[in-house]
């Protein structure tokens, strides 16, 4: 990812729909504060990431600080502040999976799309992440490609899960 | 290698009767969700009907004491006494019930069984202890990654809306009570209570101080009350049955009642999880119900119940599986959900391993916990790779004791160094095999470590 990619130098603006459904989401809870996490996911979901605009914007609905804003978006691993990939690879590496050989599906992956655990590759398909324990436990090692679930994964099968994936 | 996953190990094709397995005598054989028609002609919400239109709301907490049912989260508290310290006040009218269903302990999946297969079972949990705790709405805070569990519970709280079990005056009695699936965004600290509120809350999952506790100050500054689903699950079984059936169902020598959904994984033959009474040996359920090995490996260690359990070896099989038959061997039984570590398994690495997840998902509040647990990893990772010095045991030991109990602000590090303490207590000589010179500076004085 090179780093004219994270200059944000477009106003932002949140959509309707984004704004409607964080609207939304705030009355589901006492205090509007509540909403930060799922207004974050909104946005995440619309545009992959969270630019910092949205910090700001997301503040502003919700009616806190934007430092707040950001302190729950870098802490809360399944935000982005950063451009991923199309798809999120995320390898379980509970010890369940660790003794099931997720070292070897994770070097698979690593080997084909040359990247390491936080790295997205270059033609932005892919982003790696590591996951607690995905409660797969009878079929370790387990892995999740965006909202799909695999158990059993075996080092040779990791390039024919990917290909489903363009 | 299997896709959409229904199946957990053999759960849906063991006999099952509504006597004995209170909580999974409703799965059907195909794995597939029971919704509401389905769940209502198996006897679903007519423990709710009884709850609400004929039992008082003291009565509901009164009988839940007395069933000895405990939290099944992990921590095995009381879950009357819990409901006991919601406060009598009755001009106290906001109270909330939050259900943790963030379920990320390594090696530990019962609650996503209950939610994927029976959202009903929960709903109808919820809705019983909401009455209970005269909570006007509730939670279900669900980790991010449960995309199928949100997908049926949100069905499953559709349903019971339409059907008038949830919402306003719920079958009449007067009774309201909203219920909302909250999802998060990643992050093992958010299963500990007070972290979870925090989360709620919309904040950084920092565990808060305690007192005061969530009965008395909790989400939003109200009367809370948090229970895993598990422990919800039991509420209309138990409700519904009564407490003479309810402790007739563990084994003979179990102080604890009921049963729960046990597991073993790792290299077992046949991994998976099983309602069982409590009080079945370790045995039974590795060998009877797991299988014993599969052909090629032996059984080295095991974990009762999830990555913050002790060690246990072989011989500590005959223990019975509850909270004081585990004990009695030297560790917790956690969530009941044990792993075979099997003869292949470096213990130094395994530990690696999981301290690597420790600290990873250390929140980082407290300095114990944040510094101590990325330096555990810094030495196994030394002694895994044949580069340890002759103090590094005793330094890992150290931590095992400034990481203790009572030592940090939550129970994230003292769960982190229980498997470390009981790893180099059996298999001291792994680690040894790690250590390969003096450090390069030894230390002028030794340090007496303070209890």
């Amino acid at each position: 990812m090179s780093n004219a990619a994270l200059i944000q130098t477009d106003r932002f603006q949140l959509s309707e729909t984004e704004r409607s459904s964080i609207e939304h989401e705030m009355h589901h809870y006492e205090d509007p504060r509540a909403a930060s996490i799922e207004a974050l996911k909104i946005v995440q979901k619309e545009r992959g990431w969270v630019p910092d605009g949205a910090i700001y914007a997301i503040a502003d609905v919700l009616g806190i600080p934007a430092s707040d804003v950001e302190g729950v978006a870098t802490f809360y691993s399944q935000i982005f502040r950063v451009p991923v990939g199309r798809h999120i690879i995320r390898v379980c590496d509970s010890m369940t999976c660790f003794i099931g050989g997720h070292e070897s599906i994770l070097e698979s992956v690593k080997s084909q799309l040359g990247i390491v655990p936080g790295q997205t590759t270059a033609d932005g398909r892919f982003t790696l992440l590591p996951v607690c324990c995905l409660g797969n436990c009878d079929k370790a090692p387990a892995m999740m490609i965006d909202d799909d679930t695999f158990g059993d994964v075996r080092a040779d099968g990791v390039a024919g899960l990917l290909e489903a994936y363009s | 290698m299997s896709k959409r996953l229904t199946s957990f190990g053999p759960i849906n094709s063991i006999a099952r009767t509504e006597e004995t397995h209170p909580l999974t005598w409703r799965l059907r054989d195909d794995g597939e969700p029971v919704w509401l028609d389905e769940y209502q002609q198996k006897n679903g919400y007519a423990a709710a009907r009884k709850a609400l239109t004929d039992m008082a709301q003291a009565d509901i907490v009164q009988q839940v004491k007395d069933s000895g049912l405990k939290g099944r989260g992990g921590a095995g508290f009381p879950t009357g006494v819990k409901w006991g310290l919601m406060p009598a006040d009755e001009s106290l009218n906001i109270r909330y019930l939050l259900c943790n269903a963030d379920e990320m302990e390594p090696n530990t999946w019962k609650d996503r069984m209950l939610m994927e297969q029976l959202p009903h079972l929960l709903v109808e949990g919820m809705l019983i202890s909401a009455r209970a705790l005269k909570a006007y709405r509730g939670y279900i805070f669900l980790r991010g990654e449960y995309v199928d569990a949100a997908r049926n519970l949100n069905r499953a709280i559709d349903e019971a809306k339409a059907a008038g079990l949830l919402g306003k005056n719920i079958l009449g009695s007067g009774f309201d009570f909203e219920l909302f699936v909250h999802t998060g965004a990643g992050r093992y600290i958010c299963g500990e209570e007070t972290a979870l509120i925090n989360s709620l809350e919309g904040r950084r999952a920092n565990p808060r101080s305690k007192p005061p506790f969530p009965a008395a100050v909790g989400v939003w500054g109200k009367p809370t009350c948090v229970n895993n689903v598990e422990t919800l699950c039991n509420v209309p079984a138990i409700v519904g049955n009564g407490i003479d059936w309810y402790k007739s169902l563990a084994r003979e020598g179990s102080e604890d009642h009921g049963t729960k959904l046990m597991g073993f994984s790792g290299k077992v033959k046949n991994p998976g999880i099983w309602e069982l009474p409590f009080g079945v040996t370790a045995r039974e359920l590795f060998e009877d119900y797991a299988g014993g090995m599969r052909d090629g490996f032996t059984l080295k260690a095991w974990q009762p119940g999830g990555a913050g359990t002790g060690f246990l070896l072989p011989e500590h099989l005959e223990a019975q599986m509850y909270a004081g038959g585990i004990g009695k061997v030297g560790t917790r039984m956690g969530t009941g959900l044990a792993l075979a570590i099997d003869d292949s398994v470096n213990m130094v690495s395994l530990l690696r391993n999981m301290e690597e997840f420790f600290a990873r998902e250390s929140c980082g509040w407290c300095t114990p916990c944040r510094d101590g647990l990325p330096w555990s990893v810094k030495i196994l990772r030394a002694l895994e790779l044949k580069q340890g010095t002759t103090e590094d045991i005793q330094t890992l030991l150290g931590l095992v004791n400034f990481l203790g109990p009572g030592k940090t602000f939550c129970a994230h590090a003292p769960g982190a160094v229980e498997p470390l303490g009981s790893a180099i207590k059996y298999f001291r000589e792994e680690f040894e095999a790690g250590v390969v010179r003096a450090p390069v500076e030894p230390r002028p004085t030794v340090v007496e470590t303070p209890i």
